[in-house]
């Protein structure tokens, strides 16, 4: 086989095996809530036939095995469950099924993802291909120090400056991203600047800064300075010679930036009210509903894994060692 | 002076007794050798760490004394104003240093303490341990550690007991990571194997052959992680499952007092208030940080050209 298919498969492998044990993990955390969440979750008025028709429906009465391959069975198939929030003692059962509470803010949460990554990636890879070429000017300096400063600020410190800056004191965009389902592509646009800057603030500081640092390690290598010497313009050399070793690193990079920004997505969508997964997760977390939090830690988890997964793999496919077997 | 520079005897170079400057004359050598950044970053760090320290004096007011006013503008009674329910907000910052940052302190070193611990005994046993936990680790870190601590947190609640282990726990793998990775490289030298053969136990090569070869590195580290940990820390308080109220917290209170930033078109500086908090914690970062730069430069030589 040749070799980087059968690197690529090993690779992928490996991601399904690291999904599988978080998936385990994930639902061995439901497995450690203390005492019985029948009568936690009913409250203390529920009748003894309300709270076991409750674990019934839980599968309680059955063993954790089993019910391990009947949720990840479940969720294979898209079903995640009944949210615990809308259930009352007397037995009345309002809940909603997780999916749809997590499959619209699924949507939100993409689309103002994709906008800060649409905004940050290529402003970070230019920032930090420039800094490094020009490296050591007062440009690159300036650039080192600002994102240096910008990594230590925590997101809602950034969130907050930008709200009283251009939301409140000149009204620029609006602080509150509350976004709805029918609302025309641009106002949505319009709506979600903020946080978009925001996370592209935060973003394109780490970005920067990893872009830089594997571009001046690539300009360092012998064959660099080979190039150099023949004699080849500048263009040249990073286009020809440069490049095609810097894909991987450089992957990697927005690969794991991307990943970053999923956590940053949290902190920010809390902060302008904006409806989207995270939200979802905080509040799922204080009022304590399980399969809501293990619904969004699995998604959370598996984009992780994913975007790690596909960083790799573009390094791997675009490694020229590789695909060029002795 | 200048008489002895010309006629040279090797007796007398011989005679002259080397002096060994004390620690704490180095360290102010070093100190006065160091860029303004990390002077900078010291000046934070020893201010916030006074201000956490000596808090019930330095504070005018007590942690969670509450007067009439809510919300009140800012006065030379209360300089800063008060909160929600009528906490003076200097106080509150005041006594917050002491519980962020203490939180946060305790909180890596825990994490360093299991990750190093666990670190070092794989990078010398290198057997089924080391694999058991380097694949654990390994699956761990496969899941976004704020997700996994808002997870847990849900699952065990938010106390400042389980917010401080559940985030030294996840911390803990990046650091075993790194003292891994250093101390492999440690663990095969010939002064190692020498120690092991003359029958020392693996307590005492962990502590005595191999951990004051990997300080530097580790040192760094703690700062980068103590930042870490402060922020994640920061963060979940921010959301509201972090260090619960009546608690004076740097995050949470951010989280109180959010809503009056729409009031600064009135008074601005009521829409300065929530960014005090949020300040004092990038202060400290952006201080932290600083001071780790310039170590990492002192320690191992670091260049950044190449």
């Amino acid at each position: 086989m040749h070799p980087v298919v059968s690197t690529v498969l090993k690779r992928l492998a490996l991601g399904l095996v690291t999904l599988v044990f978080v998936s385990i993990i994930i639902f061995c955390s439901i497995q450690l809530l203390p005492g019985d969440f029948g009568e936690a979750i009913l409250g203390q008025a529920a009748t003894e036939e309300t709270v076991a028709a409750f674990r019934r429906e839980l599968g309680l009465d059955k063993p954790a095995v089993y019910r391990y391959f009947d949720w990840i069975g479940s969720v294979m198939t898209g079903d995640f469950g009944t949210s615990f929030s809308g259930r009352s003692a007397s037995g009345v059962n309002r809940a909603r099924p997780v999916v749809d509470l997590v499959g619209p803010r699924l949507g939100n949460t993409l689309f103002l993802a994709s906008i800060a990554a649409l905004i940050s990636v290529p402003l970070a890879l230019f920032l930090g291909i420039t800094a490094a070429l020009w490296r050591n000017s007062v440009y690159d300096k300036l650039a080192s120090a600002t994102t240096l400063t910008t990594i230590s600020f925590p997101e809602f410190f950034v969130a907050y400056v930008l709200i009283l800056l251009i939301g409140t004191l000149w009204p620029i965009f609006p602080s509150l991203a509350d976004v709805e389902a029918g609302m025309p592509f641009w106002e949505r646009v319009y709506k979600t600047m903020l946080p978009s800057i925001t996370l592209t603030l935060v973003i394109v500081a780490h970005l920067m800064r990893m872009t830089r640092a594997a571009i001046i390690n690539l300009l360092a290598s012998p064959y660099i300075e080979m190039a150099r010497l023949k004699g080849e313009p500048a263009i040249r050399v990073i286009l020809k010679h440069a490049l095609p070793n810097a894909w991987a690193p450089i992957a990697a990079v927005i690969a794991f930036n991307l990943a970053y920004l999923i956590v940053g997505v949290v902190v920010v969508e809390v902060v302008f009210v904006y409806p989207g997964i995270g939200q979802l997760m905080v509040d799922a977390v204080s009022s304590r509903d399980i399969p809501v939090v293990q619904a969004c830690a699995l998604i959370f988890a598996a984009t992780y894994i994913l975007l790690n997964l596909t960083a790799d793999i573009i390094g791997i496919v675009s490694n020229p060692r590789l695909l060029h077997p002795k | 002076m200048t008489d002895a520079r010309k006629s040279y005897s090797a007796a007398a170079e011989v005679g002259f007794v080397r002096t060994r400057r004390t620690r704490l004359a180095r360290m102010w050598i070093e100190l006065k050798k160091a860029p303004p950044t990390a002077i900078f970053g010291l000046a934070v760090i020893m201010f916030y760490i006074i201000l956490g320290v000596f808090a019930p004096w330095i504070a005018p007011y007590g942690e969670a004394e509450i007067f009439p006013q809510p919300f009140a503008s800012w006065s030379s009674e209360h300089w800063f104003g008060t909160d929600q329910i009528g906490r003076d907000i200097l106080s509150r910052l005041i006594y917050g240093s002491r519980n962020t940052i203490g939180i946060a302190l305790v909180t890596t070193l825990i994490a360093f303490l299991i990750g190093g611990v666990f670190g070092l005994v794989a990078a010398i046993t290198r057997n089924w341990i080391d694999q058991l936990i380097s694949r654990g680790v390994d699956v761990l870190m496969a899941i976004p550690s704020l997700i996994f601590a808002l997870m847990l947190l849900s699952i065990f609640g938010s106390s400042a007991w389980s917010l401080i282990l559940i985030i030294a726990v996840l911390d803990s793998t990046r650091v075993f990571r790194l003292t891994r990775a250093t101390a492999i490289n440690v663990a095969v030298m010939e002064y190692v194997e020498a120690a092991t053969l003359r029958g020392e136990k693996l307590g005492w090569v962990m502590r005595r052959e191999i951990l004051p070869n990997i300080l530097p590195p580790l040192v760094a580290e703690f700062g980068l992680r103590f930042c870490f940990v402060f922020l994640t820390i920061a963060a979940l308080s921010f959301l509201g499952v972090g260090i619960q109220p009546p608690t004076a917290d740097w995050g949470t209170m951010v989280r109180e007092t959010a809503n009056l930033i729409q009031f600064a078109r009135f008074d601005l500086k009521a829409g300065l208030t929530p960014l005090l908090p949020a300040s004092a914690i990038a202060l400290i970062t952006v201080a932290v940080n600083f001071v780790v730069d310039w170590f990492l430069h002192k320690s191992s030589g670091l260049r950044d050209e190449h």
